[in-house]
């Protein structure tokens, strides 16, 4: 069954705790934070979810500028900002718990937001070293 | 006064069926705080989706996890049909609602089995397993695989069941039913299971909300928030009603699990008396180029597939925030108070799946 | 309680003592991949849409490899197979502990008697 086509708002990283504020008084529930990257540029999603509908909202990043974190508003988005500041090496300021890059283990510091990944193939008995 | 202790737990204990970190804080045998910490099993399988074409990747979204695999598959095709705005044949989205409830249900009976042998239930998992593995043949018969189904394609799916085989799975589903009502009545009646789950990590009904919980965990604490609900796939359809407990104990999550068990059978008969005549599968042909959140259920909860591309064979990024990770920050909550002894009971009601977790 | 005792008794066990007797197998099981290699015109779309890189074809030897240890058994290639030369058997391999590499080397290209 074709589903509805999804809105993203783009916003400034400065509205967001604002924004984030008014959609935890309406009681949404935060259901997701992701990061995508397209060239350069950075993005990063947050998804409410309320009534079974979903609302998106999403705020340009960059690795050299910290984003607020909202685990004072979700205490639950701990968990997804610590994963982007690890795979992507997007900062956020002010994370209720913060790993400081522990939460994951990748042997390659910030693996998804580099571009020096490169790929090596082994056969599986070559594999540890 | 007494001292704080820190106690390691896991990622190898041998009541942890996945390797997920805690540093429990310890006052005495109370547990006050503790901290996850994972990483042990990241494979990077979303970075993957830049090196393979999008459509043999389906395969790897199905590895994704062990368990929860056909739901992964359906749902990662279902955010890339959106994105190319193909409309697969009906038929073929009852299918994957058909496949989907049993991989619900063989989810949920090993969960039942893990969560009996974490109390020293040893029998009861065995119980649970035995009748597993009558589902797992009732996949294999029909898909070929009895863990990954490898079913799944974008635009359909790539097997069909006919009209014998449904009668047959249908003519099964008394017994199965009944397997369950024995499963049902030892979890909810008998004395070492209630001992060991009734009152013990709490989830009070806010605090699931807030916390973003999803899946029994969030139903245990009595909010209705099932995926299957928005009616996604051939679930419009189907007459659906989520299961809900109001307790928020051990108990009522896994009351949740097992009324869902029953759910699944209603939801197949259901599929079987209405499937339509017609194609399963649609060639589908381009690129896609689009972003989609596609949501469906697991049997851990709510899951989201985020698909985005630009119009190049190899999609921009595929990401996956999975059940367990939305119950984290909730078990962390339910952990801190509760006694050492009942920690591997706690841990094992969210239904952790690290290695969906981390990917 | 008796009756579950007496059952249990009476039954056998309910696993098989695998690998000592064979899996269970369905008509449909995918269990190990096969080639038929008379067929194969080594034209690489199998290596191509394999997701788990388990495929290696050489044109000019003629060879086509296998890494039955990385193999997912997923059917892709078997269905991206221009001369369907790839299948499915339903046996699974015996369980190994290190990688095991199947390479095939086709005949000779039949040469054109009258050119
Ligand atoms: S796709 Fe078929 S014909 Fe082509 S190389 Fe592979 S096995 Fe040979
Ligand atoms: S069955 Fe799948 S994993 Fe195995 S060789 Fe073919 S495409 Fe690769």
């Amino acid at each position: 069954m074709k589903q509805p086509d999804q809105k993203v708002e783009t916003i400034q990283v400065e509205e967001l705790i604002h924004r984030v504020h008014s959609f935890h008084d309406d009681g949404y529930r935060l259901v997701q934070i992701s990061c995508a990257q397209e060239g350069d540029a950075f993005e990063v999603t947050y998804s409410f979810d309320k009534n079974l509908s979903i609302s998106h909202i999403r705020i340009p990043a960059t690795p050299e500028n910290p984003i607020p974190s909202i685990s004072k508003i979700y205490l639950a988005s701990f968990v997804y900002e610590n994963e982007i500041a690890d795979l992507f090496g997007i900062p956020f300021s002010g994370i209720a718990i913060d790993y400081k890059g522990t939460f994951f283990r990748t042997s390659v510091p910030h693996p998804f937001g580099t571009s020096q990944i490169t790929v090596v193939k082994k056969k599986p008995e070559e594999q540890h070293e | 006064m007494s001292k704080k202790i820190i106690v390691p737990f896991g990622p190898q204990h041998p009541v942890l069926p996945e390797p997920i970190h805690l540093d429990l804080v310890l006052e005495d045998e109370r547990v006050i705080e503790a901290i996850p910490s994972i990483g042990y099993v990241h494979r990077g399988l979303e970075k993957l989706v830049e090196k393979r074409d999008y459509k043999d990747y389906v395969f790897i979204s199905e590895r994704i996890c062990g368990i929860c695999s056909f739901i992964h598959g359906a749902t990662y095709c279902q955010a890339v049909e959106q994105v190319m705005g193909v409309e697969i044949p009906r038929r073929a989205e009852f299918l994957r609602a058909i496949w989907s409830e049993y991989s619900r249900m063989h989810s949920h009976l090993l969960w039942l089995g893990c969560f009996a042998d974490s109390m020293g239930y040893e029998n009861l998992f065995m119980d649970c397993w035995k009748v597993r593995e009558k589902i797992l043949d009732v996949l294999e018969r029909t898909t070929g695989g009895r863990v990954i189904q490898g079913v799944n394609r974008v635009g359909g799916v790539s097997r069909d069941m006919d009209k014998e085989e449904l009668n047959r799975i249908k003519s099964e589903i008394p017994g199965l039913r009944a397997d369950y009502v024995e499963l049902t009545r030892i979890f909810d009646e008998d004395l070492t299971v209630q001992s060991r789950t009734k009152g013990i990590g709490m989830l009070p009904k806010d605090t699931a909300w807030e916390l973003g919980a999803v899946g029994p965990t969030i139903r245990g604490s009595g909010h209705a928030v099932d995926a299957r609900m928005t009616g996604y796939g051939a679930y419009d359809e189907l007459d659906f009603k989520p299961v809900v407990r109001t307790e928020g104990d051990c108990h009522a999550r896994c009351m949740v699990r097992t009324g869902e068990l029953f759910t699944s059978l209603d939801l197949i008969e259901n599929a079987i008396d209405r499937i339509p005549e017609g194609d399963i599968i649609v060639p589908v042909k381009g690129n896609p180029s689009g972003e989609y959140y596609a949501q469906t259920e697991q049997p851990r909860g709510e899951v989201i597939h985020y698909v985005k591309a630009n119009g190049k064979k190899n999609l921009l990024r595929h990401r996956v925030r999975t059940p367990t990770l939305a119950n984290v920050p909730a078990l962390v909550q339910m952990l801190a108070g509760c006694e050492l002894a009942d920690v591997p009971v706690i841990v094992l009601t969210i239904d952790p799946c690290i290695g969906c977790m981390e990917r | 309680m008796a009756l579950n005792v007496l059952k249990n008794l009476i039954k056998g066990p309910a696993t098989i003592r695998y690998p000592y007797q064979p899996a269970k197998v369905t008509p449909v099981t995918r269990g190990h991949l096969v080639i038929n290699i008379e067929n194969c015109i080594f034209c690489g779309l199998c290596r191509m849409h394999c997701p788990a890189d388990a495929i290696e074809v050489n044109k000019q030897e003629r060879t086509w490899q296998l890494n039955q240890f990385q193999c997912i058994i997923c059917g892709n290639c078997v269905s991206y197979c221009p001369k369907d030369c790839l299948s499915i058997k339903q046996t699974y391999l015996p369980p190994s502990a290190s990688a095991t590499y199947v390479t095939i080397t086709g005949p000779e290209p039949e040469t054109k008697e009258n050119p």
